[in-house]
């Protein structure tokens, strides 16, 4: 491979794995428990080993009450608006505690900020393994999708809103996406489930050890799905209750093509409600709990190749070079 | 005159009750009342006033199973005649409340039969629950479902142990039925399942009004999953959780474990296995809402009971 195609990017010097952001997604919730506790076993040795990839494993949500949240979704609580401006006593806890993370992992947009958050997440919905991102193009992201795939299935979730507007956790480091792993129910832990997650962090952190170390990661295409817009559920007009479930034939379909005129809701009465789009997309967060509240019956996405360069990392020099630009950068 | 002799007589079940929302979250149940609190038309029998009622309206309204308590375990006697009004926990005053409107539990004045909708995270599928194995009308009622619904199945789970029966909002009632469908996550709504529940209330319904318009049953022996130990998840000092429901385990309710099979898997990967001495059913395997009882899966024997007949009086 010709040395001027692969993209050479910064070190990772810090990853941070969050669980609990959602107090009743237990698979982070025990994953990152585990995490800490082998830390803590493990006896130091005379001559220290440098650990292999620095990493900061945080419980979002230290009040373990197992309810998605105590106020206010923690999830949603990291836009730049919501992490400055004035407090008082009548401040959610979630918007205190969204600070807090902020400040452990950030600030969000600054120079300081750790290089990689991984936030794990679990779903009602079907959707298996997947990473869900901001960004179709942080190639940091898009090649530890690709290790990961090598290993196990997995989907790549691209929500097109941009830094200013980002409002979850992982928008919090240089790079970051959502772990999430599905079905579960909340409050359950499946293992299964966890296994899986565990796996998948495993292989990330091998990948962010592989890439520290100077191997290069060749180009190559990744299908993506691209949020378009959520479905609601048929609500009552007066009582806003729900008047009809998910199709059967929709239901635990996640990522399987919804075509023009395809079953959606089956309501109370036996009716079959279809789709009335034009363009067939892809249906994902199908049925997931959390997500009645919010107005989301079913997301849709489009899905298509991006692809990927070649990467790897910086040397001491480059590293060096890039920093005086980009000191240079911030005195002008 | 009864073709069957010592057939037991019960009076007509006149009123009927069918609850939902006891577990706010439970949604199969809450819809359906709902949605028969808006239009009956699907539940009414002739000679039969049946009431669909939400139970625990704070806990829908949040979508949570209970606000200071779980409602499904408030009925005691205690309870039931604490004084305290408002000061008393939400539950306790829902509780009397509803001891009023459908009991007093234990008293000629009870209604006939309540109806109690669940639904539960483990792989349940359909089930009747019975408290008392000597009620021959619910006995009856459970094989007239199971044989409605063949080829689909409907298991009965029977708990009358001792120390592990609780005391149930249908408890208020003559003849109380749990009905517990599943696997369904909490705060969801799958149509199969609230379509499955719904048939099985459509049934029950048309066994009542057969009961009451003089139809006699015939004895029958009833295959039931009767309750006898409680199984928690390993633990650390602390009370942490340390190892998961077995992937072997998991979603094999009512299946036989025998002893030596997986039992739970440790976060490392090690597996523990079941270390009693006979074959037994589990149920309730990774229910949610039982973390906090210390419960991962629930023990059963299966037993057979005779039905005897039964017809109106």
């Amino acid at each position: 491979m010709e040395e001027d195609k692969v993209l050479c990017l910064p070190r990772l010097s810090q990853v941070a794995v969050c669980g609990g952001t959602h107090g009743n997604e237990l698979s982070g919730v025990y994953l990152v428990r585990e995490l800490l506790k082998a830390k803590k076993n493990v006896t130091k040795q005379e001559d220290e080993e440098e650990e292999a990839v620095p990493l900061l494993m945080v419980l979002s949500h230290p009040l373990q009450q197992c309810f998605r949240y105590i106020d206010t979704d923690l999830n949603r609580c990291f836009t730049h608006a919501s992490l400055s401006g004035p407090m008082s006593g009548m401040t959610p806890y979630e918007i205190i505690r969204a600070r807090q993370l902020n400040t452990m992992l950030g600030p969000k947009g600054s120079h300081g900020a750790v290089d990689l958050v991984c936030d794990l997440h679990n779903t009602t919905a079907n959707m298996g393994l997947c990473l869900i991102t901001y960004s179709d193009c942080d190639w940091i992201c898009l090649h530890i999708f690709r290790h990961l795939q090598a290993n196990i299935p997995l989907r790549y979730i691209h929500f097109d809103v941009s830094n200013k507007e980002s409002y979850s956790l992982d928008s919090v480091g240089k790079h970051g996406f959502a772990m999430e792993i599905g079905p579960q129910p909340h409050g359950v832990v499946r293992s299964n489930i966890y296994m899986a997650m565990k796996a998948g962090v495993q292989h990330m952190l091998d990948w962010v050890q592989s890439f520290n170390s100077g191997s290069t990661f060749e180009e190559g295409f990744v299908d993506v799905f691209t949020m378009v817009k959520h479905i609601d559920y048929p609500r009552d007009s007066e009582t806003r209750t729900i008047t009809a479930a998910i199709h059967p034939q929709l239901q635990d379909q996640d990522f399987c093509l919804l075509r023009p005129g395809g079953p959606l809701f089956q309501t109370f009465s036996g009716e079959t409600l279809r789709y009335k789009g034009d363009e067939p997309l892809y249906p994902f967060f199908i049925n997931e709990c959390a997500y009645y509240e919010k107005g989301i019956a079913l997301s849709l996405a489009r899905k298509r190749q991006v692809m990927v360069p070649a990467i790897r990392v910086q040397t001491e020099q480059e590293q060096q070079a890039n920093n005086q630009r980009f000191a240079s950068e911030e005195e002008e | 005159m009864s073709f069957y002799s010592n057939s037991a007589r019960f009076n007509e079940a006149r009123r009927v009750a069918v609850f939902g929302g006891t577990h706010g979250n439970e949604m199969s149940g809450v819809t359906l009342v709902n949605l028969w609190m808006k239009n009956s038309a699907e539940i009414q029998r002739k000679g039969v006033e049946t009431k669909p009622f939400i139970t625990n309206p704070k806990a829908v309204d949040t979508c949570t199973r209970y606000v200071d308590m779980d409602l499904n375990r408030a009925f005691t006697p205690e309870n039931l005649s604490a004084p305290g009004g408002d000061d008393l926990p939400y539950e306790v005053q829902r509780a009397q409340e509803i001891n009023r409107m459908f009991g007093p539990k234990g008293s000629p004045e009870a209604y006939d039969v309540i109806f109690d909708l669940h639904n539960t995270t483990s792989n349940m599928g359909c089930t009747l629950i019975l408290e008392s194995s000597k009620d021959h009308f619910n006995l009856q009622m459970m094989t007239y479902i199971k044989k409605a619904i063949a080829p689909d199945t409907c298991l009965v789970l029977l708990n009358e142990h001792p120390l592990l029966k609780y005391s149930t909002t249908r408890s208020v009632a003559k003849h109380p039925v749990g009905l517990e469908v599943g696997p369904q996550p909490q705060g969801v709504l799958r149509s199969n399942i609230f379509e499955a529940m719904r048939v099985i209330i459509k049934h029950a319904l048309d066994f009542i009004q057969l009961f009451n318009e003089g139809m006699e049953f015939p004895p029958c022996t009833v295959e039931v999953f009767q309750v006898s130990e409680r199984i928690d998840y390993p633990r650390d000092a602390n009370g942490n959780i340390i190892a998961m429901v077995h992937p072997s385990l998991q979603d094999c309710d009512w299946e036989p474990l025998n002893p030596g099979d997986p039992m739970f898997q440790t976060f490392d990967g090690k597996t523990i296995h079941y270390q009693g001495s006979s074959t037994i059913y589990p149920t309730f395997i990774n229910e949610a809402a039982y973390y906090e009882k210390q419960q991962a899966f629930v023990i059963t024997r299966r037993e057979t009971l005779v039905a005897s007949a039964i017809r109106k009086a």
